[in-house]
């Protein structure tokens, strides 16, 4: 399974590159969805890390994304003016794992205060960082403030979105199948037990937490690089809901569940497009249906 | 005995207006089977907790391998080579027999992030180590057989023991067991009573044990000492403890 896990990410590597070499052909809006298919499910996972595998509820990955987008787009709006066509993909990379370091950096200046919280107290310093990240936003003049940031540079495509999202997958499932990485679900079934054996609850917390912003971070800098307008109003406290929801409906700490979930829930608002004010009703409805029915997630059989 | 393995001294730790332990003196020599009894709520439990450093004492000092460990946590002291067990049991629940073990073998390997992500030869060769170390330690104790389990799903004396085994993976010096004998038929008790045994001469480890069941108490503990409302009121081999009169009022009774 070691080297199976490296051939499982360059295979999705190449078939993301290959569809994307014919993707002009696609419809415009199906190839858009499919993007957003793929950047929904690098949120979903790296939530999964947060939420599923190490039993943090946190309610801010809206805002870590909204770090990575606002830092990746202000990195490559002040080159576009100036980049040959050629040096694209470079300032493309460089301007994710800005964007990703950004979000892990504000994941690292959260989560260490705050991860000595349990349960609902961390939800809640999760959800107040969120809005704050979002209100600073909005009266931020240098991007835009209140009326958003514009002129992004369209860079995303099928490719990155899919090779970032398998990158995604494969990080998340390396750590947690690892004798390192059991330390992250010890430490959500019992953290008294989990530190007698000497599991360092607070480091695991910390760095579940980071990773998780890290891959939120990139996540925004695709949403920025394919939507090509960023708005604070886009990452308010519905869209981090939106992740937890791809999470819970896919089962927590269950990759491939979460993975049909975040696919799910990005196709099905748009099918439903003639109900979008039902929307919320919807997943209210789906999450409740669920909870009764199948409490450990709707695409989660046999053992984790 | 000249230098102790676990050194406690006048240790003491209030919560509020509650003395739950005060000024015990206690001493756990290399290789030693200790037990540790009194009635409910005589602060047995507080005591463990505060030798692994879930709590920190008030007054007192313990020291443990000739070094204090004062404001060190209770993963750290794992480090140094103290295990325990709960009185409740407190396994991994959603994880395998197997990785129940695994997740406390990891502490004495150089695992990190970086290894897991690459999954390098360096890698395999830690996991294969860490399996075989893991797959010795459940046949060791016959729970070889259901190493693909939930742990949730075992039945309670496995249970009992799979938390022994996890934390003897932890490789101790010193294993704390917190009333391993409750809620075991007579049977399961008198497996458990060879089991302790077995697992001090076998690992050469020190043990240190709360247990009600006076008669397991009495057959295997070198020494036995007495908490009553958090003062050491006896402490000696069993058959000074059973002729003590202070023990006899306190907790045996006539």
């Amino acid at each position: 399974m070691n080297s199976g896990a490296k051939r499982f990410l360059l295979a999705a590597i190449l078939v993301a590159a290959v569809v994307s070499y014919f993707s002009a052909q696609f419809n415009r809006y199906y190839l858009g969805l499919a993007i957003d298919v793929g950047i929904n499910i690098i949120l979903a996972v790296s939530l999964n890390l947060i939420n599923g595998h190490t039993g943090l509820f946190s309610l801010g990955h809206a805002g870590f994304m909204a770090v990575g987008a606002y830092s990746a787009a202000s990195f490559t709006l002040a080159f576009s003016k100036s980049v040959p066509p050629a040096m694209v993909p470079l300032v493309f990379i460089a301007a994710l794992v800005i964007g990703g370091l950004a979000a892990a950096l504000a994941g690292l200046a959260v989560g260490v205060p705050t991860l000595r919280l349990r349960g609902d107290y961390l939800a809640i310093v999760t959800l107040g960082f969120g809005e704050i990240i979002r209100v600073i936003l909005q009266n931020m003049d240098c991007v835009g403030a209140a009326s958003g940031l514009k002129g992004i540079p369209g860079y995303t495509n099928l490719f990155w979105a899919f090779a970032l999202a398998a990158l995604t997958v494969f990080v998340v499932t390396c750590i947690v199948n690892s004798t390192y990485g059991r330390g992250f679900i010890a430490v959500q079934d019992d953290e008294v037990a989990a530190s007698a054996m000497g599991v360092n609850p607070t480091r695991y917390k910390v760095t579940a937490f980071v990773i998780g912003a890290f891959f939120a971070g990139i996540a925004g800098g695709l949403y920025a690089h394919h939507k090509q307008f960023l708005s604070p109003t886009g990452f308010d406290f519905m869209k981090s809901i939106d992740i937890v929801v791809m999470v819970i409906l896919g089962g927590m700490g269950r990759t491939a569940g979460v993975i049909i979930a975040a696919i799910v829930l990005t196709l099905l608002p748009e099918f439903l497009r003639g109900f979008a004010d039902y929307r919320m009703i919807i997943y209210s409805l789906l999450i409740i249906i669920l909870m009764i029915a199948r409490p450990q997630g709707l695409f989660s059989f046999g053992k984790k | 005995m000249n230098s102790p393995l676990l050194n406690l001294d006048k240790v003491t730790i209030r919560f509020g207006g509650l003395t739950a332990v005060s000024e015990v003196d206690l001493q756990i020599g290399e290789c030693e089977l200790v037990g540790l009894i009194g009635p409910n709520g005589a602060g047995k439990t507080t005591a463990f907790n505060l030798i692994t450093g879930v709590y920190q004492p008030t007054g007192g000092v313990i020291t443990f391998n000739g070094q204090p460990t004062k404001k060190l946590k209770p993963h750290q002291l794992a480090r140094r080579g103290i295990a325990r067990t709960f009185q409740n049991i407190r396994l991994f629940a959603s994880m395998t027999v197997f990785d129940n073990v695994r997740t406390a073998v990891q502490l004495h390997r150089p695992h990190g992030i970086r290894n897991a992500l690459w999954r390098g030869l360096g890698f395999r060769k830690g996991e294969a180590a860490v399996e075989k170390q893991v797959m010795e330690l459940l046949e060791i104790f016959q729970l070889g057989k259901h190493r693909n389990e939930l742990a949730k799903c075992l039945p309670y004396g496995d249970q009992r023991r799979l938390e022994i085994v996890r934390a003897l993976a932890t490789q101790p010096k010193l294993l704390l067991l917190d009333e391993p004998a409750a809620g075991m038929n007579p049977t399961e008790k008198a497996e458990l009573t060879k089991l302790i045994r077995f697992v001090k001469e076998k690992f050469q480890i020190s043990v240190l044990l709360v247990e009600h069941d006076m008669k397991l108490v009495m057959d295997i503990c070198e020494r036995i000492a007495v908490l009553d409302y958090g003062v050491k009121i006896a402490e000696g081999t069993p058959s000074e403890v059973r002729a003590n009169p202070k023990v006899v009022e306190a907790y045996l009774g006539d």
